[in-house]
């Protein structure tokens, strides 16, 4: 492991082969003045980033299936110990103003842009053409900015003043759900992650994230983008791991009140609906082929993990006035 | 009560007329626009709660007759109901709406018959709201796609519908409307306590013209319910009952790729604070409770006075117990009519022991129940922790859990401690202060200064595991639409 790397300046840095260990060794090496420091992929829970408490880690393989890094492989317990984080933060989320939330997602926009080089070579760690992990990376920084939008105005298109047959004030208006479970879209490692973790926290829930298994390099640094957002710790949580371990502590978990899972094989959808029953969790599936489309971006996914509340208050109905006309 | 004292304030008897209603002998199970006998060869009897007297014999719906009505919604699906313009539709729907309106006072008398409940709720909210729901969702046909902006929406298919009995018509048009408007064909199984007002509704349809097979109804108990719901041909699974059976149905159907809306139990918080209408929110007390026997998921089950006026507000609710008619369902005097079914008096029995077994006070006004039929008079229990069963679980009866309250806080945090999150009440003459209990309550519908009020315009539907899906209002389409 001892290699001279450092990461490379720019998206547009000289195109070569990346090496190993999600570190660029080729810039460096000409250079092999001294030994560089190497990145520790660690997990992301409650704003911090500890290791897996289950001291376990995994190989994910590059396009040769050579080993990229030692990435934590996540446990039963880390999903119980985001779950505690992200419920301690859904209170404070929730009920920010939607101006804030649009502001906090801009600003991941933001910080997502800066450290753009920085995705471009790990999707390129993960077999990915350069062209394609730049326009990847792109998308994934227009998708912030496209929900940051979101937050402030969905409610005022979805939600309804219901002319009742009685007097009464009623109106339906969407809120959170709560602790959203998410499995991310294993084929992407850093489109598919962001575009089903924005539309949650759009809509003011928390989410506790599982990552790509075979892609979690951008995901883990994609938490570290998260970390230096102004996103209050505990609102995305995020976890590395094997989706076989992992999903099922998702969908059983008593705390969580709703699941997104991306791509569940048909055997994945029939443990998915019968472990939601448990505690009537939302169980979402998204219908989008290919994340780098405009399908994958819909305000309709902010509602998946919405639900609707209906308020119903009296009106006092004076007689004189000429019924204020 | 004021029997014994030398002028008698006992209300007289007021009860509605039967003569005008009509109640066949037998019903046969309707399927392709026909009344068709049972292949199961079965019948059971529906009987009236409140003097256990036979009102009819009724099909005992099998897997083949609910074969049976599947195929023959979705010919109907793939025939006419597909192929007509949705402001056809429209029409067929508003003419049952009209027919329902006609046929009002037949349909409330026999509701009161068939399950208890006074003729006072049946003729002014059930029946009217019934056919209102239809009226307000034959609109919504042809107008669809603005519900839904940016997205192209299709029909589901055969839709697969399961409902009880607390509000057996009013819970049939909350199933049928919104699924014939938005293209759908329907086999509806009601509950087998209260079969009636849903086989008068079949002969609305026939009279109505409806294309053979858009609505079948199959009568029967848990087993025929299991059969529609599990039928491999049904796109779209809607169920309103008890929480328990909802995951049931949730398991039984997971990996089929049937959509599912499931409106289930509730254990509604109630709340008083000092500053309310004490007199309005004694009204609201006693309607979040004790209407229709506290047979609603809704109900204001949990209420939480704030201590300052807690020694008022029990008074003024003991007093107003006092005062409750409780009798013949079908005298318009009536507050409160019969249990549902015998089993269901059992359960709510077992909790008014338990609530006493647990060392809660158990109030009940004296009144003198009659001698046949289920009974329950209104009750409410002091002195209930938190954690008491009576606090915690569904008991779909008269019963009331008192508990008391502080500060905003205390109260939002005991009113969300539940695994139900239906409805809630709040009682309070602060504007400022019921916002910040509205937004914070986890419930579908929040009640301010008001409760159980139900209207087609407004969606209804819980969160947690009261379910998920609305019915009425534009959120209702969305159950009974894909959106592409």
């Amino acid at each position: 492991m001892a290699k001279t790397a450092t990461k490379p300046t720019s998206p547009s840095a000289k195109a070569e082969k990346p090496a190993h260990n999600g570190h660029d060794t080729t810039v460096a090496a000409k250079k092999a003045e001294r030994l560089p420091v190497m990145k520790t992929y660690k997990i992301f829970i409650g704003g911090k980033f500890p290791r897996t408490e289950s001291g376990r880690y995994y190989q994910p393989k590059d396009a040769d299936g050579k080993p990229l890094a030692n990435i934590c492989r996540g446990s039963r317990k880390d999903i119980r110990n985001s779950v505690v984080a992200a419920r301690k933060a859904v209170g404070d989320w929730a009920n920010r103003s939607a101006f804030n939330r649009g502001q906090i997602l801009y600003r991941i926009g933001e910080m997502l842009e800066g450290r753009s080089a920085q995705f471009v070579h790990e999707l390129e760690l993960h077999g990915a053409t350069r062209k394609h992990a730049e326009a990847e990376v792109s998308a994934a920084i227009d998708c912030w900015i496209y929900y940051a939008g979101w937050c402030d105005k969905y409610q005022a298109i979805f939600s309804s003043v219901n002319p009742t047959n009685s007097s009464h004030f009623n109106f339906s208006v969407q809120e959170p759900t709560g602790v959203v479970g998410l499995m991310a879209p294993s084929t992407s490692g850093l489109i598919g992650l962001v575009s089903t973790v924005a539309p949650i926290i759009a809509g003011g829930n928390t989410a506790v994230v599982v990552a790509s298994e075979d892609h979690p390099l951008p995901a883990v640094t994609f938490a570290e983008v998260l970390a230096t957002s102004d996103l209050p710790g505990g609102v995305v949580n995020l976890i590395t791991g094997l989706r076989s371990e992992l999903l099922k502590p998702l969908i059983t978990h008593m705390d969580i009140n709703a699941v997104v899972c991306a791509d569940p094989t048909k055997e994945e959808k029939q443990m998915l609906d019968t472990e939601a029953a448990t505690n009537m969790k939302r169980l979402v599936v998204p219908k989008v082929k290919d994340w780098m489309q405009e399908e994958g971006r819909t305000p309709y996914m902010i509602l998946d993990t919405q639900e609707v509340k209906t308020t119903w208050h009296p009106i006092e109905r004076g007689q004189g006035g000429g019924g204020g006309y | 009560m004021a029997k014994k004292k030398t002028i008698d304030w006992a209300l007289a008897p007021a009860p509605e007329n039967k003569d005008h209603i009509t109640i066949k002998p037998q019903y046969e199970l309707f399927i392709g626009g026909k009344w068709v006998k049972p292949k199961s060869g079965k019948y059971f009897d529906t009987i009236n709660p409140a003097n256990e007297q036979k009102l009819a014999r009724i099909a005992e719906a099998n897997e083949a007759d609910v074969d049976a009505a599947v195929k023959a919604a979705r010919k109907a699906y793939q025939g006419p109901w597909g192929k007509m313009p949705a402001s056809e539709r429209a029409k067929y729907i508003y003419r049952i709406a009209r027919l329902m309106q006609e046929k009002a006072r037949e349909l409330a008398v026999i509701e009161s018959m068939d399950g208890g409940k006074a003729i006072r709720e049946s003729r002014d909210i059930d029946i009217p709201l019934a056919a209102a729901h239809f009226f307000y969702y034959a609109g919504w046909a042809d107008k669809i796609s603005y519900a839904f902006p940016g997205k192209q929406t299709s029909p589901l298919g055969v839709a697969g519908q399961v409902i009880p009995w607390n509000f057996p018509l009013l819970m049939a048009s909350w199933k049928l409307a919104p699924a014939l408007a938005c293209g759908n064909t329907v086999v509806l199984k009601p509950a087998e306590t209260t079969p009636l007002t849903a086989l008068k509704l079949a002969e609305i349809i026939q009279e109505a013209d409806l294309p053979e097979g858009v609505v079948n109804i199959v009568t029967g108990a848990g087993a025929t319910g299991a059969a529609v719901v599990n039928h491999p041909d049904v796109n779209k699974v809607a169920f309103t009952g008890s929480t328990n059976v909802g995951k049931l149905i949730q398991r039984s159907t997971a990996g089929s790729g049937k959509k599912l809306t499931l409106e289930l139990g509730g254990k509604a918080a109630n709340i008083i604070f000092a500053d309310a209408t004490i007199d309005q929110a004694v009204e609201g007390i006693v309607n979040g409770i004790y209407f229709n026997q506290g047979h609603v998921c809704c109900a204001g089950s949990r209420l939480y006075v704030e201590e300052a006026v807690y020694d008022e507000v029990l008074r003024k609710l003991k007093h107003r117990m006092n005062s409750l008619v409780v009798g013949d369902p079908l005298d318009k005097n009536t507050d409160i009519g019969a249990i549902n079914s015998k089993e269901q008096l059992g359960t709510i029995n077992k909790y008014l022991k338990i609530g006493q077994e647990e060392g809660s006070d158990m109030f009940q006004p004296t009144c003198d129940l009659p001698s046949k039929g289920f009974w329950c008079p209104p009750t409410l229990f002091t002195n209930v922790a938190q954690s008491a069963r009576i606090s915690q679980e569904e008991i779909f009866g008269p019963v009331l859990a008192v508990q008391t309250f502080r500060t905003m806080d205390e109260v939002l945090q005991k009113a969300n401690n539940t695994p139900y999150g239906l409805s809630a009440g709040v009682w309070t003459d602060k504007g400022s202060k019921i916002f910040n209990m509205t937004t914070k309550l986890r419930a579908g519908v929040i009640w301010a200064n008001t409760f159980n009020k139900f209207d087609p315009t407004s969606p209804f539907g819980g969160y947690k595991e009261s379910g998920y899906g609305r019915e009425g209002g534009v959120h209702g389409l969305g159950a009974y639409l894909n959106l592409n």
